[in-house]
């Protein structure tokens, strides 16, 4: 089996220039699944059929774009008119959809050859992919421990070269924190960039679809493919899309780096990933950026508040999976139709899924709510400002991506609190709806070296900035070149 | 004989009203909106066609708020005389019931879109003022249905989410009506309100409009205390003379209630029996949903421009209560024809143009009144009856110069006629000529009457006697005998004529 490209637009430019069919690298990805996949599970589906069917439409030119021929992997989140959603949820296990997502619409257009859905946490709740109804997702550097999530099935498809690229969703570090453990670069653009038509809601207010890709300028293509205005998404952003590929590679004048005082004695941070993070910032400081020290003194909320509104949100999103219209209805035999609801919901959901809709609808109560929702709304105003003000002395922002490498399955599952603070460095970024990459920034000590990822924050629709920052360091380093060995 | 006894009371009678706007489109997406748009007379279309995948609410998609349905709610607003608000947004309400998909719908919580409003109601005890606490905009749900269409039974329920999405105005005023009566008749003046503004048909068989009203009764007993019963509120009534009755019913049930247990009784919830003519409990308040409300996250705020409003005042126009004033005031009619008159534009219009052909208001008034008679006939609308103003202000011109008796039958004698013969294409010139072929044209010559008088005088003694003897009854006698004796004479002359004789 040959696998010589090392990234998507390789890849690409290897099909325009017919070195390969898109027939042939798709049967590669495709025997590269079958053999491999059965231990990791990245896949909840493979359209195996029609993505040839697709590569023999690119061979033939009635497919064209920017993608043409290229495989792509789409979180099982993001409803397609093929297959099924399944959200990686009992309760949508032999969902159909009946409409494809906007940004599978604009991927297809651009030429592109879906490979398959991934798996997910539960309706993307979670942080290690295990809260999965059809089992968890294996890290291809270490298939003992977790990809991350809630994208992790969607990151490591990518890792184990499932696909050359592939889609996610990140509500609180859902793209980024799997990117940091599967040793990619995870972006998650500013909120309203790419519209959210299509990707099954978890948290409205928060969530947004990014591109998991080996390089900046994999991940600044696909942006450039998916983002734009979308007249079905109120929230999508009436602007002009940047050329975000062209720009990539200009190094940013003058660059200013904010290193965040509050995160400097964060207890929990792990050694390796302190040492990695610190390396980084020599590394930047030699390529000229002066690092200044901003505050953000409310970030210290941002964990509290975002445990509020998404789980708030989350309640009234998945209150329509009630077993009446579509998705699983219990078999048992029930008085009346609350009893439907309640028993269907009861069998459908998984445990995480529930714990957040009873701490949703509670916190959305009578008596409670401006305990709770108004007050973490507060706490997201001053979070914004903080960053707003922070962004008057630099840049970007750098901090970590996760407080450590990939742990190992089973190791958090049992106590949602500690995998809860997996979220600390990234929360902050959706609830100031802003634009974070996270990309590879060393490796561990480990017998199984294990990735660790940096994360740099820019302030709204500044993902240019972003991605030129992120291509920077990735042009004085080489931790993008590394591939996991696998099989 | 019971010991309390209901002496007086003063019933206290809030409304809420929903109504179906008709808009083309949904409220949050493009498909066709079904039932708001439905005029009457169209066949509903097959369950569940109108649909798509918002109204299903499928994982995944997003609402997108119909900028029309915005613009008649705010119309609507205008038109209560409510304030506008110039921001306002969208929030989720919670309750899980098989009709609604999302288990949730998108409605307007804390900041309505219209509030804070003063109708001005025309009754028969003259102007009354009805505060409207609020109106704001919402989705419809689908309907449950426990048979099928037609009637047949089923086993379970069947859901039809036609009618989901459809734009849906909420309007609530304070508890300002003292009567059954008063309710429906600003039900009514609303349906002539939306209709008048084109922003609902208004069709109550096709539940364009359903009213809850909210009653109590404050009663004093024999030792001249005041017992007030706790509010409830009867559910979804869809006719003007139910909303009448079903009130009416829960004033005297309330009543009765207190009289033969002393209870006030408690807040709670009642639905109409059509076919036991009453009221019946379904639930208490205290067991009320605790809804959940928080701002929709998938909307953006509504903000609303000096420029948008003033853009659909300008829509709007003169409103019909403006319009009514003006009639009082500057023309001099009664509130009554004034009110008839301006409840809808294009009869107001009409009335309008009669009035500037040179015909006295209150005359054109009149033949107004002969108008809405054949309308109501006829099921059409006063401008699609195949009648124009110039018609009519010939009929006026007629009357004003003594050539016809301005009475409503002779006006309807040549209209009907007309329209029988000539089906609308008639001209200004055919309403003499029919009047002359039906007879109705009056004779003013002076010489003709007076001839006619002395005729009658000489061979009729006993009324003359009578009428200077100081009869005077015996006046209106002998007009008549005149008018009798020689068709086609004004009676307005012949009287005038006669009294001079007489002198």
């Amino acid at each position: 089996m040959s696998q010589s490209f090392a990234t998507l637009v390789e890849v690409r430019n290897a099909i325009a220039s017919k070195q390969i069919s898109a027939v042939e690298l798709t049967r590669q990805v495709l025997q590269r699944i079958e053999s491999l996949d059965p231990v990791l599970h990245c896949y909840n589906e493979v359209w195996a059929d029609r993505a040839l069917q697709v590569a023999k439409e690119v061979d033939q030119g009635q497919r064209q774009g920017e993608l043409a021929g290229v495989p792509i992997a789409l979180k099982d989140n993001l409803c397609t008119r093929y297959g099924r959603t399944t959200c990686s949820s009992r309760m949508l296990a032999n969902f159909k959809a009946p409409y494809d997502a906007t940004v599978v619409r604009k991927l297809e257009s651009a030429g592109a050859v879906i490979v398959g859905k991934t798996n997910l946490d539960e309706f993307a709740m979670g942080s290690s992919t295990e809260n999965s109804a059809f089992g968890p997702t294996r890290n291809p550097w270490d298939t003992d421990r977790v990809p991350g999530g809630s994208s992790g099935g969607s990151a490591a498809a990518l890792a184990a070269s499932f696909c050359y690229g592939s889609i996610g969703s990140d509500t609180g570090g859902s793209i980024r924190q799997p990117a940091s453990l599967c040793g990619l670069v995870g972006l998650k653009p500013t909120y309203g960039r790419i519209s959210r038509y299509g990707l099954v809601a978890f948290a409205s207010s928060l969530d947004q679809i990014g591109p998991f890709a080996w390089t900046v300028s994999d991940a600044a293509l696909l942006l450039k493919v998916m983002s734009g205005h979308d007249p079905k998404d109120s929230t999508s952003a009436p602007m002009d899309v940047p050329d975000y590929v062209s720009s990539v590679d200009r190094p940013v004048e003058g660059l200013r780096i904010g290193i965040v005082k509050e995160y400097q004695s964060l207890p929990g941070l792990d050694p390796q990933v302190r040492s990695a993070i610190e390396q980084a910032i020599r590394t930047y400081e030699k390529l000229g950026a002066r690092i200044v020290e901003v505050s953000l003194p409310n970030s210290a909320y941002g964990i509290a508040a975002y445990y509020v509104i998404a789980p708030c949100e989350a309640s009234s999103n998945l209150a329509r999976y009630d077993g009446v219209h579509y998705g699983h209805r219990t078999k048992e035999p029930v008085n009346d139709i609350v009893e439907l609801f309640s028993k269907s919901r009861a069998e459908g959901f998984g445990d995480e899924v529930k714990r957040r809709i009873m701490i949703g609808t509670y916190a959305l109560s009578s008596g409670y709510y401006d305990a709770y929702y108004v007050r973490a709304q507060k706490v997201r105003a001053l979070i914004k400002r903080d960053f707003d003000h922070a962004f008057g002395f630099c840049d970007v922002i750098l901090t970590p991506t996760s407080p450590m490498p990939a742990f190992r399955i089973g190791e958090k599952s049992s106590d949602p609190l500690s995998m809860y603070l997996c979220d600390i460095f990234t929360v902050t970024c959706n609830i100031a709806a802003l634009p974070g990459i996270s990309l590879p920034c060393g490796f561990t000590q480990d017998a199984k070296p294990l990735p660790i990822g940096m994360q740099l924050l820019a302030p709204a629709f500044g993902e240019s900035t972003l991605l030129r920052v992120a291509r920077m360091f990735e042009q004085a380093t080489d931790f993008h070149t590394r591939r996991p060995v696998l099989g | 004989m019971s010991e309390r006894k209901c002496v007086s009371y003063r019933v206290l009678v809030g409304l809420e009203i929903h109504v179906q706007l008709s808009t083309r489109t949904k409220m949050f997406t493009g498909v066709v909106n079904a039932s708001g748009a439905l005029k009457a007379g169209d066949t509903p279309p097959e369950p569940n066609t109108a649909v798509d995948e918002q109204v299903l609410g499928l994982p995944g998609v997003l609402p997108v708020m119909n900028k029309r349905a915005v613009e008649y709610a705010i119309k609507t607003g205008l038109a209560l005389g409510c304030k506008i608000a110039r921001f306002t947004k969208w929030d989720r309400k919670s309750y899980y019931y098989p009709d609604l998909p999302k288990n949730y719908q998108i409605s307007q919580y804390d900041l309505p879109l219209c509030y804070d409003g003063i109708f001005e109601l025309i009754t028969e005890k003259g102007i009354k003022k009805v505060r409207i606490r609020r109106a704001h905009l919402e989705e419809d749900a689908g309907k449950l249905l426990h048979e099928a269409p037609g009637g047949y039974p089923i086993e379970g329920s069947i859901v039809d989410l036609n009618r989901a999405g459809t734009p849906l105005l909420e309007i609530v005023t304070e508890p300002d009506f003292d009567s059954p009566a008063s309710v429906s008749a600003f039900a009514q003046e609303l349906q002539r309100l939306v209709q008048y503004l084109g922003v609902s048909e208004g069709q109550m068989q096709l539940g364009h409009m359903r009213f809850e009203p909210n009653i109590n009764v404050h009663i004093t007993d024999q030792n001249g205390q005041v017992h007030k019963t706790a509010i409830t509120e009867i559910k979804n009534l869809n006719s003007f003379s139910v909303l009448e009755k079903a009130t009416d019913y829960e004033v005297r049930r309330q009543i009765r209630e207190w009289e033969e247990t002393g209870s006030l009784g408690r807040k709670s919830t009642y639905g109409w029996d059509e076919l036991k003519q009453e009221t019946f409990h379904q639930r208490d308040k205290e067991e009320a949903h605790d809804y959940r409300y928080f701002p929709d996250p998938d909307l953006m705020p509504v903000e609303v421009t000096e420029e948008w409003l003033t853009e659909l005042k300008n829509q709007v126009g003169e409103l019909p209560s403006a319009r009514r004033e003006r009639y009082i005031r500057a023309l001099g009619l009664s509130p009554t024809d004034a009110a008839a008159l301006a409840s809808d534009k294009s009869t107001g219009d009409f009335f309008e143009q009669i009035v500037s052909a040179g015909v006295p208001a209150k005359r054109a008034s009149t033949l107004m009144e002969a108008l809405r008679e054949m309308s109501n006939e006829r099921v059409r609308k006063v401008t699609e009856l195949g009648v124009t103003p110039d018609h009519l202000a010939r009929i006026g011109q007629l009357i004003e110069s003594g050539q016809l008796a301005a009475s409503k039958e002779v006006t309807r004698k040549i209209l009907d006629t007309i329209l029988n013969e000539a089906a609308g294409l008639a001209t200004p010139e055919q309403i003499v000529q029919t009047a002359q072929k039906l007879g109705l044209i009056q004779t003013t010559d002076t010489t003709a009457i007076d001839a006619a008088i002395e005729a009658v005088l000489a061979s009729n003694p006993k009324p003359l006697q009578d009428y200077r003897s100081g009869k005077q009854t015996a006046l209106g006698a002998l007009v008549g005998m005149v008018m009798k004796s020689a068709k086609g004479m004004n009676a307005k002359l012949v009287q005038e004529r006669l009294k001079q004789k007489l002198g």
